[in-house]
């Protein structure tokens, strides 16, 4: 075959060093198969071109093809590097020297163009160490062509790094076997022994590039070599529910870093725009820490906070959001986070980003894709609750179950990975499936009624918020507290309408003798008090004369209403204080027990409106305190004027002069 | 079709601005920059009372003798103008108000970004870009 050829012509133009004085090169096993697939392709093309192939392959020396200039500078321009850097290259390579791309000179281009790639200056010394393969943005025709993977691509550009620094990442491990696995690239380094972990970090670390960033994206990435244990395809699934609480007390970069092992565990190879089940979750957490209801959606600054934390620049930012919110509403529902949140993760492992949305994360496609964001995140409340590792990994098959079956019907990945790791997966929820498919319903109709009684009881107030509002809500005050009250405490209610009896029936008297043994702090308080007292024994007698238990008041103002029911028990503890009442107390308990359960259900009303009113009083008192205060410096100041003026006409006689 | 369109700020600063790039892009930044005398006249001659029944579209500002331009304020003031080629005749009155309507809502969908701040340069909207380069004339 060509390439064998052309490999083996390489080898031995390498091995004995071209005529140019140029020094022999050494070419890994990945290198010699990428470089003369691409020499192959180059040539081939060239073959298949106007005759350019074979007329210099007649003039080189025979067993040596040469690639035409045509799809060599394709080639060389698909690498991104600058063009002066391209003119280098070529001359160093010697290209331009001989005149022709022979095999060494483009073996030779094609390693300083991985060297240049890597930051390592143009030169013949860079490609004696080993460096990582070059690094070419192609068309899909191309990419498919070179690396022969049928596998559907959704932004190609991004697929094409992924797959090559796939194989560089092999050949660091020198598993030459790997080369041929570019289906399942991700599944095969995980079931490789633990030691492979560190290895790849030896990548990032020795090469700051961001190529081999999307490199040691896939690869676990430096900082978290304490979870590399946990990151095995099995036990992924365990622990990473168990180590997403933490993570959410992390900062937000560690939660992206660890977004990427997550997304490794189960992501498929050619899909970086697909959400995974454990994302997915990790999304939904993060929503809901931003926004309690997942159904409703985080507007627009929370949503700007959240995202600067990423610490992507504000245009990269800015063009996410405008790809994620697709009904530019400027506010983001849960698909739609989901979405931008996932965009950003990628563009974070140094995936660029699309023109548009891809399909697999249109707000449609991810609502339907997986269960209903409440249910989800119903879920997992129940367990964030309750973290018990057994229900980890129930729920996340659960979850991976139904979005595998999602996957199943969608048509965009028929090819393929055949991993065995993702068929074990399948088996596995498939074994879960049955044990599961019973709770599910169980589960979720639970968590749903759980989550809907406390609602429904928070409705049914007996808070006493609630009951003042609804006392106070209506501008004019219903004749009777028709409310009703879960709960009735009658003593309560003897208490307050005990003095009400005596009270109305000894009508105006008592009420103002009841003033001066009130302890007040300040006069202010009392002269306020005072105040407010006489206008409430007024109301009260002639609510008395309308009706004892109903709460008519033709001229009583709102506020004076709920201040009324207080009153009696105020008038209660004044009269209390006094010792001529204390008798009467228990005296007329007995007076109340006829009464109806209709005083039970506003005694509750009366004590939270009485609190509101002392509270109100305390408010006021406050106010005055202040206001007298206030009333002071007035004066104070008005006699500092009065002092300035009068010191003014005695100056004035003088300059009238 | 226009030959430059812009958007200037309340404050009559250009938020942005695109010409075709035939012409010498100074002229048309010139026009526009004096069609916004124009523009401050017909909104003053409506008067306080008639803000809120002022219309958006304001039409022709001034003709010259190759271009035409028109103008649309939206109610927090910021102003659309469109430099079209007079000897394209076949533009009607309504092309131009749908055309402005278009930027309007792209105007719009840039302002419901939150990373967009509300008086910067509108640079990093590519739904903007795209909507403006569909209304411009298609040269080379």
């Amino acid at each position: 075959m060509e390439a064998a050829a052309a490999a083996a012509a390489a080898a031995a133009a390498a091995g004995g060093g071209c005529g140019s004085g140029q020094p022999p090169l050494l070419l890994s096993e990945g290198e010699q198969q990428c470089y003369s697939e691409l020499f192959a392709r180059c040539a081939g093309a060239a073959g298949g071109g106007p005759g350019s192939g074979p007329p210099e392959a007649a003039r080189v020396a025979p067993g040596t093809a040469t690639a035409a200039a045509g799809p060599v500078a394709d080639l060389f321009r698909a690498s991104q590097l600058p063009s002066e850097t391209l003119h280098q290259i070529t001359e160093l390579c010697g290209a331009k020297r001989v005149g022709y791309f022979g095999a060494t000179q483009f073996y030779i281009a094609l390693k300083l163009i991985a060297a240049a790639q890597s930051g390592l200056p143009v030169r013949i010394e860079s490609i004696k160490c080993e460096l990582p393969l070059p690094r070419f943005m192609m068309s899909k025709n191309d990419g498919e062509i070179r690396f022969g993977n049928p596998a559907e691509l959704h932004g190609t550009k991004v697929q094409i790094p992924y797959l090559t620094t796939e194989k560089n990442s092999f050949k660091r491990m020198d598993d030459e076997d790997k080369q041929q696995e570019t289906q399942s690239p991700t599944m095969s380094p995980l079931a490789s022994p633990p030691s492979s972990p560190p290895h790849y970090q030896r990548v990032p670390l020795s090469h700051g590039y961001s190529k081999l960033r999307s490199s040691a994206e896939q690869m676990h990435p430096a900082p978290y070599e304490a979870r590399q244990p946990l990151v095995q395809p099995e036990g992924s699934s365990s622990g990473g529910p168990g180590t997403k609480p933490l993570r959410h007390q992390a900062s937000l970069i560690r939660s992206f870093s660890v977004e990427r092992e997550l997304q490794d565990n189960s992501s498929y190879p050619d899909e970086p725009w697909r959400i995974t089940e454990e994302q997915r979750e990790y999304y939904v957490n993060q929503f809901r820490s931003l926004q309690p209801d997942p159904s409703s959606f985080i507007s627009g600054s929370v949503a700007k906070n959240f995202f600067t934390k990423s610490k992507l620049s504000i245009p990269e930012l800015s063009y996410i959001w405008e790809l994620s919110d697709a009904d530019c509403d400027g506010a983001l529902t849960l698909p739609e986070f989901c979405a931008a949140f996932h965009l950003i993760v990628a563009r974070k492992n140094g995936y660029p980003l699309p023109e548009g949305l891809p399909p697999t994360l249109q707000p449609e496609y991810l609502q339907a894709a997986f269960p209903k964001p409440k249910w989800d995140c119903q879920l997992f409340d129940s367990y964030s609750e309750s973290l018990p590792a057994n229900q980890q990994p129930r729920d996340l098959n659960r979850m991976e179950k139904t979005s595998v079956k999602d996957m199943a019907d969608l048509p965009v990945l028929t090819q393929d990975v055949t991993s065995d790791d993702k068929q074990a997966l399948k088996s596995t929820i498939n074994e879960a499936l049955s044990k599961d498919v019973s709770e599910d319903p169980a589960t979720s109709k639970d968590s749903n009624s759980l989550k809907a009684r406390p609602r429904s009881r928070s409705y049914s107030s007996t808070s006493i918020e609630e009951a003042m509002k609804r006392g106070e809500d209506p501008p004019t005050p219903p004749p009777r507290p028709q409310k009703t009250h879960s709960r009735a405490s009658s003593l309560d209610l003897n208490k307050v309408f005990q003095p009400s009896v005596p009270a109305t029936k000894s009508g105006l008297l008592p009420p103002p003798p009841a003033l001066p043994p009130r302890p007040c702090p300040s006069q202010s308080e009392q002269v306020s008090e005072a105040e407010l007292l006489p206008q409430l024994s007024r109301a009260p007698s002639q609510a008395a004369e309308s009706s004892p238990a109903k709460k008519d008041v033709p001229y009583s103002q709102p506020p004076s209403k709920p201040i009324r029911r207080k009153f009696r028990p105020e008038n209660q503890a004044t009269e209390n204080q006094e010792p001529s009442t204390a008798a009467s107390g228990p005296a007329s308990a007995a007076t109340m027990k006829p009464h109806p359960t209709v005083q039970k259900q506003s005694s509750k009303q009366k004590k939270a409106i009485q609190t509101a009113i002392r509270k109100n009083k305390e408010a006021n008192a406050v106010l005055a305190r202040l206001n007298s205060e206030l009333q002071q410096q007035l004066k104070e100041v008005h006699q500092e004027r009065i002092a300035l003026e009068n010191q003014l006409e005695q100056l004035r006689p003088v300059t009238v002069l | 079709m226009a030959v430059c369109i812009a958007v200037i700020a309340k404050e009559n600063y250009p938020l942005y601005i695109r010409s075709s790039p035939t012409e010498n892009e100074l002229k048309f930044h010139y026009m526009v920059h004096t069609s916004l005398d124009v523009v401050d006249e017909k909104i003053s001659a409506m008067g306080k009372a008639l803000v809120d029944q002022r219309e958006l579209y304001l039409g022709l500002l001034y003709p010259t003798e190759d271009y035409k331009v028109y103008g649309y304020v939206t109610n927090s003031k910021v102003k659309f103008v469109m430099v079209v080629d007079s000897s394209n005749t076949a533009l009607r009155d309504n092309e131009i108000r749908s055309m402005f309507r278009k930027l309007h809502n792209s105007y719009t969908d840039v302002m419901c970004n939150p990373f967009y701040n509300p008086g910067d340069r509108i640079q990093s909207s590519r739904a903007f870009d795209n909507m403006v380069t569909s209304m411009m004339i298609q040269v080379c």
